[in-house]
């Protein structure tokens, strides 16, 4: 669903600067992967071929939070790790958004203890909440492309009353159908 | 439910007696794993012994293990345990010793307890030293000699010792209170 869908040959496009950037905006959006436990191999899973990350311009995992445009954060948080998550977060540039994977990195999951922080969002704020144990891929990638369809509607989150920057909040409902399981094996 | 007697057939049971005299133990058997339960003050020497003795030759410390037995169902020498987890690899054998403490002061915070500490086994098996910072940090029971005992899995001003059962699982306010970062900080 690139650009030249709409152009027609030769001829000339006239648009705004706004939708050109959003879309160039939503078409590029470097992930940071945070995945500290079993969340951040379905995440490897959604970058991977099968489920191609790439297809939404996304697949560019880097691993310097200056040069993303997304934190997706995939596992449990630690007491000890928040503090890593929010320097990082602190380091990416703006505009800026943050999925938060899985039941663990929004709520804390089944770990109610001393050691784990009962959902990243108290102290970071989360844009994408994509829930699941672990979310399927397809739900990451949903997650991701409810990012995007925010900046092609509305470019980067406005700003509230009191100058912060709202949080998106929006919950990623199920996109698929549970199957009879196991699946049969076979090609496609 | 029915207890069938431990088993105290093995070997280094009678080693460690015979050649030890002076101390007291008292050993038992579960399932085929033998623990020797030693006074702390002699623990040192024992383990000492069992790693150098050629009939022990326990030269691999597999492991070091804190137990609270706080609300145990069965009573028990002392609350806290060390248990140590030893590996001949020669004879491939396996072996357990455990020391019993008992604090003597409360045990709710960091506060360092004299009648928890127990000589370190680092300069035996050099590999003891983070498994002991494991259990320093976890129960709070410090070991001598021991090069460098600092907390290893929480941080460095963690206000209590957390697996002692008397610490509440959902912790005392560590994981609410930190500092909130919001989109104008950054
Ligand atoms: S939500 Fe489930 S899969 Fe994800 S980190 Fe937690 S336990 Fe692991």
């Amino acid at each position: 669903m690139g650009i030249e869908a709409a152009l027609p040959t030769d001829a000339i496009l006239t648009t705004q600067l706004k939708r050109v950037i959003n879309w160039a905006r939503r078409s590029s959006i470097w992930p940071m992967p945070f995945a500290t436990a079993c969340c951040g191999i379905e995440l490897m899973a959604t970058a991977c071929s099968r489920y191609d990350l790439a297809r939404f311009g996304a697949e560019v995992m880097r691993f310097s939070p200056r040069q993303s445009d997304l934190l997706i954060v995939a596992g449990r948080i630690s007491v000890k790790m928040m503090p890593v998550l929010q320097r990082i977060y602190e380091q990416m540039t703006e505009p800026k958004w943050v999925i938060s994977m899985g039941a663990c990195a929004s709520t804390g999951g089944v770990f109610d203890t001393y050691a784990v922080v009962q959902g990243c969002d108290q102290y970071i704020p989360v844009d994408v909440y994509v829930p699941g144990c672990p979310p399927r891929p397809e739900m990451l990638i949903e997650g991701i492309m409810a990012i995007q369809r925010h900046i092609d509607n509305e470019g980067i989150p406005p700003k509230g009353p009191n100058g912060k920057r709202i949080p998106l909040n929006i919950a990623v409902q199920p996109t698929h159908v549970v199957r009879p399981q196991p699946l049969p094996i076979g090609l496609r | 439910m029915t207890q069938s007697k431990p088993n105290l057939e093995h070997p280094t049971f009678k080693i460690v007696k015979d050649s030890l005299p002076a101390s007291r133990f008292r050993a038992t058997e579960f399932r085929g794993q033998s623990t020797l339960i030693v006074e702390p003050a002699d623990l040192h020497r024992v383990m000492s012994f069992l790693k150098s003795d050629p009939r022990c030759a326990y030269d691999f410390l597999s492991d070091v293990i804190g137990v609270d037995y706080l609300g145990y169902p069965a009573p028990m020498p002392g609350r806290f345990a060390v248990i140590y987890n030893l590996v001949s690899s020669s004879r491939d054998d396996r072996f357990f010793v455990k020391v019993f403490l008992d604090p003597s002061k409360p045990t709710e915070g960091t506060e360092q307890d004299p009648a928890l500490v127990i000589d370190s086994v680092t300069d035996l098996w050099p590999g003891a030293e983070w498994t002991e910072r494991e259990v320093f940090d976890m129960f709070g029971i410090r070991f001598n000699n021991h090069p460098d005992l600092r907390r290893i899995l929480t941080w460095e001003s963690f206000p209590a010792h957390p697996l002692r059962k008397d610490y509440p699982v959902r912790g005392r306010g560590e994981r609410e209170h930190y500092r909130i970062v919001d989109r104008t900080s950054s």
